[in-house]
């Protein structure tokens, strides 16, 4: 490392060991686990619909152009659902992270903070 | 129909001309407000990480939301219907990734640019030359689509043609005028303000630009009683394609009648193009250093919420602007004022308001809109200087000349000089290269942070076995195969609209864009780099852990 701590390190008052002992700490490893499991399989689905309309849109464009009522086809309604869903995990994952993340995070942050994990 | 340069007397223009000087005057003395206490590096680079949630919200959208977005998408919807909005769906289901994986991280275990967080647990110099080559490719890319686009933009919203004159400058010269002002005002915003007064500045040009065009957007709802569908009706009537107008295909992956080949290309194209779009931004360096201004990575986290909620609204508008621009001014008004659409937002705003109120209620919103399109250039081109002067300066001079010796008043007129020499830079280039067709660079942009940026970030985050040999590997794989790439294809040569033209031609490579391949081929070039080399790091790799998911330790803001 050629990096002075005052550079690139943490504030002087905890150490770098300190925070490192905390990623075996049972508890982060469920923090961990926790925050994986909501954001992966989420991300994944919503990047999959994402990708599943732009496909639609290069391949199935009859189906895209079915219309709905008025002038409202398909196509318009697939593409309004990208907002929908976006709005909507964005919404869930601010529920997650309050309820679920955000306690747990600042509590082990205390705790290395107040002289290292145990 | 006329056109606006028939419409534009000089009154007209004076009025125009009159809202930039007020939004020119606005943001300097917003600049030298938040500039006062800028001293210290973490003020330089970060703002003094003192903003809040819907502060740095607000600024992301300002970042974000560029010229392109305001008057490229709606004037694609226009004359292309349903195509024009893959853009806007694409960047912005975008942030999710941002939001999902990045921000809060980044936040809590980088410093002051994506180089902090990529070299945290690497061998310091490599890493940081490669992350800084890339966040000065993307960023130049992106400023010089930006710059080279404001000169035709500032002629066009002062509605100067070929062959007229207005304060004694054609359109030529207007178009010099209007790159070196906007240089000079970017380099003021950030030489002068820091981060601190540019976040100020797109704080305030975010709600001017996204104001204006809600209230545009609503004027046009009004005139069609809400009925979205009778909108889409009109516009489908109005531009002669039917019901094509309202389905994919006019614009991307067209399929060429009896040339299964090309149909097979352009429909691959268009699947390259949707991929670097949803996989760029969470790689935009100008975007992702917002996330050091604010105080904890929670509030990186909510200011994200806030900057999804603008920005889909601002994406939601541009349907209505560009299907109502489609629908009440008409394809051959706006194609013949600006061909590739750019005109269309400005144009409508002309109609509705004369609909309003006759030619004082043309003038005047059209004046309003030409500002909230200024106000769009200024605020990303400012964004995009400070990434540049900040990665120079705190990792090239800082990081790599200096090993981290260089103290913060060092390193913070460093930056400010570098921000004169980019911006002087990228004036000159505009200027030069007004007359090409440069639209594809901001494709580029997102397709090198989509293939350089994103999957080192990424590995670096959550990968213990990575290390220097894949980041370094990761960056210029991503980096070269993209611009490779992009060289070989017809934007660059082969066709009439290529940037050399059709006499020369060496592109071999199908696609326009190159996210397809050059994303997978980063992919590979970080893993394969990472598993050539013995070198591991677990200590640092599960310090960087902690910090990225508990904020132990992570930087925290200023005390001023």
């Amino acid at each position: 490392m050629t990096t002075t701590p005052e550079e690139n390190g943490p504030p002087p008052e905890v150490s770098e060991a300190d925070i490192a002992a905390m990623h075996d700490d049972p508890r982060f490893v469920e923090l961990k686990r926790t925050l994986f499991r909501f954001t992966v399989p989420v991300l994944l689905a919503a990047l999959a619909w994402y990708l599943v309309y732009v496909l639609l849109s290069a391949y199935a464009r009859d189906f895209m152009g079915i219309v709905l009522f008025g002038n409202i086809n398909l196509g318009l309604i697939l593409g309004l659902s990208q907002f929908v869903v976006t709005f909507y995990v964005t919404w869930a994952y601010n529920r997650f992270t309050a309820r679920k993340f955000d306690t747990q995070s600042a509590e082990l942050r205390d705790d290395i903070m107040n002289g290292g994990a145990k | 129909m006329n056109t606006l340069a028939q419409e534009m007397s000089d009154g007209n223009r004076i009025l125009t001309i009159a809202l930039f000087m007020v939004m020119v005057l606005v943001t300097i003395f917003i600049t030298i407000q938040g500039g006062r206490k800028t001293s210290t590096a973490t003020d330089f680079h970060s703002g003094g990480r003192g903003f809040s949630a819907w502060q740095n919200g607000f600024a992301v959208a300002g970042d974000y939301v560029s010229a392109a977005s305001f008057l490229g998408i709606a004037g694609t919807i226009a004359l292309y219907g349903y195509d024009g909005f893959l853009y806007s769906i694409g960047f912005l289901v975008a942030w999710l990734v941002a939001l999902l994986l990045v921000a809060e991280s980044l936040r809590n275990s980088g410093r002051f640019t994506v180089a902090d967080a990529l070299s945290y647990r690497m061998r310091q110099r490599p890493v940081r030359t490669a992350a800084s080559i890339a966040t000065l490719s993307i960023s130049i890319f992106y400023l010089l689509a930006q710059m080279v686009g404001t000169g035709a933009l500032v002629t066009l919203l002062l509605g100067i043609k070929e062959g007229e004159t207005f304060l004694g400058m054609d359109s030529g010269a207007a178009k010099v005028v209007g790159i070196v002002v906007t240089g000079l005002l970017m380099v003021a915003y950030v030489a002068f303000g820091g981060m601190k007064g540019t976040t100020w500045v797109q704080i305030f040009q975010a709600c001017v630009k996204i104001g204006l065009a809600f209230v545009l957007a609503i004027l046009v709802l009004v005139h069609y009683n809400f009925n979205l569908s009778a909108l889409l009706g009109d516009a489908a009537n109005v531009s002669g394609q039917g019901a094509a107008f309202l389905e994919p295909g006019l614009r991307y992956g067209a399929e060429v009648p009896g040339d299964a080949l090309q149909t097979l290309w352009n429909k691959l194209d268009l699947i390259s193009l949707g991929l670097a779009l949803v996989l760029g931004t969470a790689g935009l360096p100008h975007v992702l250093i917002r996330f050091y201004t604010t105080p904890d990575g929670k509030t990186a986290r909510k200011s994200v919420n806030w900057a999804i909620g603008l920005i889909g609204m601002f994406y939601l508008l541009t349907l209505v602007l560009g299907f109502g621009a489609a629908a009440m001014v008409g394809k051959d008004a706006i194609i013949a004022e600006n061909p590739a659409g750019n005109s269309a937002a400005p144009q409508l705003s002309q109609v509705i308001g004369e609909d309003i109120a006759g030619s004082t209620g043309g003038a005047i919103m059209l004046a309003l809109i030409a500002s909230a399109a200024f106000a769009a250039i200024l605020s990303v081109v400012a964004g995009l200087i400070i990434a540049c002067s900040s990665s120079l300066a705190h990792d090239l001079y800082n990081g790599v000349f200096k090993r981290g010796k260089a103290s913060g008043h060092q390193e913070v007129v460093f930056a400010k000089f570098a921000a004169v020499g980019v911006g002087a830079i990228a004036v000159v280039i505009a200027v030069f290269a007004q007359d090409l067709n440069v639209a594809f660079l901001v494709a580029l942009a997102f397709a090198v942070a989509a293939s350089a940026n994103l999957p080192t970030l990424l590995f670096s985050l959550f990968w213990k076995r990575f290390n220097t040999a894949g980041a370094v590997a990761g960056i210029y794989g991503g980096l070269i195969s993209a611009i490779g790439l992009v060289i070989f294809s017809p934007t660059f040569s082969g066709t009439e609209t290529s940037l050399l033209g059709e006499g020369v031609d060496i592109a071999w490579f199908p696609l326009s864009n190159p996210g397809l391949v050059s994303i997978p081929l980063g992919l590979i070039c970080a893993v394969v780099g990472t598993l050539m080399s013995s070198e591991s790091n677990p200590d640092r790799f599960a310090s960087m852990q902690v910090r990225a998911l508990t904020g132990a330790g992570a930087e925290r803001a200023s005390a001023h």
